[in-house]
C-alpha cells in the first residue's frame, strides 16, 4: 500500500463523519496540541534567528549558532544537566535508539545484557529486541498490578554482563511514576558499571525532572510530549558516559549527531519546555484535579470498568486509563469521534496486530480488558467544561456500543 | 511510498453509516439457526441468526450481534441485509470479497471482519442442517472462512492460557 491509496477514502471519511459542534481533545499520548508561544518561537525561527547553519561562518550562521545554543542551554538548564550532556534528535524514538545501540556499540562489548522493564514504550523494546539478533541477551522484568518495577527480579538479573538497565521513569499509557532512585541504587549497589537508561519522554512536564537527582546516565525526551513540535527530541548523556553515533553522516555541532539541526524545532521545543517548567506546579496541580474528577466520574457512571494503572501522586498527572468490559475500544473511539471526543484505546484493533497493549497485558488485564481500555490524556489546555462534557457522553456511548454486542455484562 | 502496517483507518461512507444506524441489529428469538464466532479475547465476535422457511429453505430474515470494531459490525450488518431472501445455499456463496465490495471497500486490515461475518453465517447454516438430512451442495470440509474463525478462537485460547501461566509463575 502506498500514501496515495488511503488519501482518496481518506478525505470521503473525513467528510461523511463531518465536523462535530463540540470538539474536545484528549489524545495528548499521541500528541496534537502545541502552545502557542512555542509555535510563534519557531515562526520566529524560520524568519530569522533560525534559519541559517550553524556550522558555517557568516552573521547567518553565527546568529543560528547563537540561537541554537541559547534554546540548548535552556533546555539543559530545565534538566538541570549541563549543555554539553545534551543530544538533539529526531524525537523520542531516536534518543531511545541511541541510547540503547549506542551504548551497545561502544567498544569494548563485553557486556552483553540488556534489561528493561516489560511496560516499556515499543521504541525501547524495539532496539533492545533487535540487538537480540545480534548476540545480545534482552531481559524484560515484569511489573506488578500497577506497573511498578518489581525491583527483587531486577537486582537479581543485574550481573557484570549487564550493560543497561533501561526503566521509563513514567509509563506512557497507565500512568505509574516509577521509583528511578531506587532501580539506580539497587542496579548500582550490584555493579557500578551498569548504565541507567530512563525513557523521560512522559515525565517531562508531568512531575520535576532533574536528572542529577534520578541518578541516571542516559535520559530521552521528545519534544511533542511537552506540546512542542513533532520530531524533535534529546538524549541526556552524563558526562562521562560514552556512545556510538548511530547516524552516520557530515558531522555539525554535535559530535552524536550529524546533519543540519532542526534549529526552529529545538526553539519550539526549548519554548514549549519554559513554558510547562514555569507554570508547572500549578499545571500538574490543575491536570491531576482534572484526571480525579475523569476517573471518579466515569467510575461512579459507568458498571463494568477498570482502571489502569495506579491511583493518586503515583500516577502520573495527565493520565487516564480505563478498560470497559464488553465494550471494544476501538468502535468506541469512533463512537466517541462522532460525539467530538478524541480519544485512544489499547486493542488489537487500533494498533492493527492481534495483540493488545503489550502494557495491559503486564500487569495482568485479561485480553478483552484491554480490547476495552480507553486513554485519555489530559492537557493544561484542558477544561472543567470539557471533562463536564467528557462525562456526559461517555456513559451513552459506552451503552451504545455494549447494546451491539452478543455478550452483555 | 511504501507503508507501515500502521496507518489510519479508512473507513467508507458505508462503514460509518452502518456503525452508527445498524440494520437487523439485536437477537432473534424465533430464529431457528444461529450461530456465533470469534470471542472476547479475540476483540472480535459476531452472532447471525436467521429465520429459515423449512421447505423451501429461504431465509425470511437475518439478525446480527456483534462486539468489535466499526468494520467489523457494519460487516455483520451488511451481511444481514445481503441473505435476506436469498437460500441457504444461495447465501452459502457469499464471500467476504462481496461483503468489501459492498460496504464500499474495507481497508486490508479489516478484510478478517468480512470473513469473520461469513464464518458465523456458514456456521449458522451448518446449525439450521444439524438434525436435518444434508443438503448436497453443504461441503463436508470447512471452508477456509470457518477455519479462520476457528484458528482465532483457538490462537486466543493459547495466548490466554499462555498469560494465565506467566501470571501463576510470577
Ligand atoms: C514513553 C515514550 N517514549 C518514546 C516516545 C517516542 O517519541 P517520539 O514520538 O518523539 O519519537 C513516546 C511517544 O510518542 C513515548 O510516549
Amino acid at each position: 500500500m502506498t500514501y496515495s491509496d488511503l488519501s482518496r477514502p481518506m478525505r470521503e471519511l473525513i467528510e461523511s463523519h463531518g465536523r462535530p459542534e463540540r470538539e474536545v481533545y484528549l489524545d495528548h499520548e499521541n500528541s496534537g496540541l502545541i502552545i502557542p508561544e512555542a509555535l510563534e518561537a519557531m515562526i520566529g525561527a524560520y524568519r530569522e534567528g533560525g534559519r541559517g547553519h550553524p556550522s558555517i561562518t557568516h552573521r547567518i550562521g553565527w546568529i543560528s549558532y547563537q540561537s541554537l545554543y541559547e534554546a540548548t542551554s535552556a533546555i539543559s538548564a530545565a534538566l538541570n544537566c549541563d549543555t554539553n550532556e545534551l543530544v538533539h534528535t529526531h524525537g523520542g524514538t531516536e534518543a531511545n535508539n541511541l541510547a540503547i545501540i549506542g551504548s551497545a556499540m561502544m567498544e569494548p562489548r563485553s557486556r552483553r545484557k540488556i534489561l528493561l522493564s516489560s511496560i516499556e514504550h515499543l521504541s525501547v523494546i524495539f532496539p533492545a529486541e533487535w540487538l537480540g539478533r545480534y548476540g545480545f541477551k534482552v531481559i524484560k522484568i515484569p511489573v506488578d498490578r500497577e506497573g511498578f518495577i518489581d525491583l527483587d527480579t531486577l537486582s537479581r538479573e543485574v550481573d557484570k554482563d549487564t550493560l543497561m538497565v533501561s526503566v521509563a521513569a513514567v509509563n506512557h499509557e497507565i500512568g505509574t511514576i516509577q521509583d528511578l532512585k531506587a532501580v539506580g541504587d539497587i542496579v548500582k549497589d550490584r555493579d557500578e558499571g551498569v548504565l541507567i537508561h530512563t525513557d523521560a519522554c512522559d515525565a517531562l512536564g508531568r512531575i520535576p525532572i532533574d536528572v542529577k537527582r534520578l541518578g541516571v546516565d542516559l535520559a530521552s525526551f521528545s519534544s511533542h510530549k511537552v506540546y512542542g513540535p513533532k520530531g524533535v527530541g534529546a538524549l541526556y548523556v552524563k558526562e562521562g558516559v560514552k556512545l556510538e553515533p548511530i547516524l552516520q553522516g557530515q558531522l555539525s555541532t554535535q559530535k552524536l549527531w550529524p546533519g543540519v539541526e532542526n534549529i526552529p524545532g529545538i526553539m519550539g521545543f526549548s519554548k514549549a519546555l519554559e513554558m510547562m517548567h514555569k507554570h508547572l506546579d500549578e499545571y500538574t496541580k490543575r491536570m491531576a484535579k482534572l484526571r480525579d474528577r475523569l476517573i471518579d466520574g466515569i467510575m461512579e457512571r459507568v458498571s463494568h470498568a477498570v482502571l489502569n494503572g495506579p491511583r493518586g501522586e503515583r500516577r502520573s498527572p495527565d493520565n487516564v486509563n480505563i478498560s470497559f468490559l464488553y465494550c471494544e475500544g476501538e468502535a468506541l473511539t469512533v463512537e466517541l469521534s462522532m460525539m467530538g471526543i478524541y480519544v485512544s484505546s489499547g486493542s488489537a484493533c487500533t494498533s492493527r496486530v492481534l495483540e493488545p497493549s503489550h502494557v495491559l497485558l503486564s500487569i495482568g488485564r485479561r485480553y478483552e480488558e484491554a480490547h476495552g481500555s480507553l486513554l485519555m490524556k489530559i492537557s493544561p489546555y484542558n477544561s472543567d467544561m470539557e471533562i463536564d462534557y467528557v462525562l456526559e457522553a461517555l456513559p451513552g456511548a459506552v451503552d451504545r456500543i455494549r447494546s451491539l454486542s452478543p455478550i452483555k455484562p | 511510498m511504501e507503508m507501515s502496517s500502521r496507518v489510519p483507518l479508512t473507513y467508507s461512507r458505508k462503514v460509518l453509516e452502518l456503525f452508527r444506524n445498524p440494520k437487523n441489529l439485536g437477537k432473534m428469538e424465533e430464529a431457528n439457526a444461529e450461530a456465533m464466532a470469534g470471542s472476547l479475547a479475540c476483540g472480535d465476535m459476531i452472532a447471525i441468526y436467521l429465520k429459515v422457511e423449512d421447505g423451501t429453505e429461504r431465509i425470511l430474515d437475518a439478525k446480527f450481534e456483534s462486539y468489535g470494531c466499526a468494520a467489523n459490525i457494519a460487516a455483520a450488518s451488511t451481511l444481514t441485509e445481503m441473505v435476506k431472501g436469498k437460500t441457504l445455499e444461495e447465501a452459502w456463496r457469499i464471500s467476504w470479497r462481496d461483503i468489501s465490495e459492498d460496504l464500499g471497500g474495507l481497508p486490508s486490515v479489516k478484510f478478517h471482519c468480512g470473513v469473520l461475518a461469513v464464518g458465523a453465517m456458514r456456521r449458522a447454516v451448518r446449525a439450521y442442517y444439524k438434525d436435518k438430512p444434508q443438503s448436497e451442495w453443504l461441503p463436508k470440509e470447512l471452508t477456509p472462512e470457518e477455519r479462520q474463525a476457528l484458528e482465532e478462537e483457538k490462537l486466543m485460547e493459547i495466548l490466554e492460557r499462555r498469560v494465565e501461566r506467566i501470571k501463576a509463575e510470577g
